[in-house]
């Protein structure tokens, strides 16, 4: 892939770092990631992942833009309020960045389609940001399966974590940590418990680094940690995650054989 | 005694178990968290049998959805 000037100038910081100069940015231009909801996190990391350069990104999101989302989904705008997000989305991506081809899934992933969403473009790295875990524990399940790295991630009220899971790497993945879905009421939902706006900044951007450090293989990533963040102390830690051989989707023995629809979204309005 | 939790030094005035240090950190519910004793994930059974030792080092890991509404 040749450079035309106005990517040479618009990658051109990109490009002086010697640990991505020509060719990392032609792998960024080559590469596909799919972000599964476009919320709080999914919105900064399609944003930075779009100004990066990635040329294929996938956008999975059933849900219109609402007035209450714009406190933090900072990949719609107030034009947008009642548009569908996939839709809000891609036009951002097309303003910001025409190198980049946004293809839209206008659906809620389920145990039948999240496979031949994941297979559809053979998406490189796949970064979660939804918030229910019915979706959480289906993308890892999923990914493990298709053998897929991704970024897993959680923000509420002032904290927020993640993870990266790369396969065939003795990686623990998010069902490793947590094996199963919280019970109903165990676990207070967005909307019940608030989350200040700029936490989905903060940790949807260190999806979006992941995915760039895992195309161009650069450095550490986060496989085999839990990264927390707690923005009322200022703090993020890294907490060591071994691979857990009971673990029902990755483990020596998994019991899981087909995947799982859980119960309706904790967060939903 | 002094264990570690979250990375944090904590003094336990007697030996308890991991069901009892739940409730010493103020977790309401058993399934709000995964317990990590010295890098290994415990499985939620163990936790009433699991007595907390001296130097233990543990990791509260909390569920946290968040991300996008109605998703
Ligand atoms: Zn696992």
């Amino acid at each position: 892939m040749d450079f035309n000037e106005a990517q040479i100038e618009r990658y051109s910081r990109h490009i002086i770092l010697s640990e991505v100069g020509v060719e990392g940015q032609q792998k960024l231009l080559e590469s596909k990631v799919l972000i599964i909801g476009t919320g709080g996190l999914g919105a900064p990391a399609a944003m930075f992942l779009a100004a990066a350069g990635v040329g294929t990104i996938g956008l999975v999101d059933a849900d219109s833009v609402d007035l209450s989302n714009l406190q933090r989904q900072i990949i719609h705008q107030t034009k947008d309020v009642g548009k569908l997000k996939v839709v809000s989305g891609k036009e951002t991506i097309n303003e910001m960045n025409p190198d980049v081809n946004v293809i839209t899934y206008h659906t809620f992933v389920n145990a039948s389609n999240i496979l031949e969403i994941i297979k559809d473009q053979d998406y490189d790295f796949i970064i979660d940001g939804t918030d229910n875990f019915g979706a959480k524990f289906l993308i890892n399940d999923a990914c493990v399966i298709a053998k897929k790295p991704f970024s897993h991630a959680g923000i509420i009220r002032f904290n927020g974590q993640l993870t990266t899971y790369i396969p065939d790497n003795n990686t623990p993945c998010y069902r490793c940590m947590f094996k199963e879905p919280p019970p109903e009421g165990a676990v207070p939902t967005c909307r019940e418990a608030g989350v200040l706006g700029v936490m989905g900044g903060v940790i949807g951007t260190l999806q979006a680094t992941e995915a760039i450090k895992y195309i161009l293989g650069l450095g550490e990533t986060l496989a085999g940690y839990l990264m927390t963040y707690d923005a009322i102390k200022m703090e993020f830690r890294k907490i060591k995650i071994k691979h857990n051989a009971k673990c029902g989707i990755c483990g020596d023995e998994p019991s899981i054989q087909e995947l799982i629809d859980y119960k309706p979204p904790v967060c939903s309005l | 005694m002094t264990i570690r939790v979250n990375g944090e030094e904590k003094l336990l005035e007697k030996e308890v178990n991991i069901l009892e240090l739940l409730t010493l950190q103020e977790v309401k519910m058993v399934e709000m968290v995964s317990v990590e004793l010295n890098g290994e994930i415990l499985d939620r059974d163990d936790f009433e049998t699991t007595l907390v030792k001296e130097n233990d080092a543990i990791e509260l890991l909390y569920f946290m959805g968040g991300g996008s509404f109605g998703f």
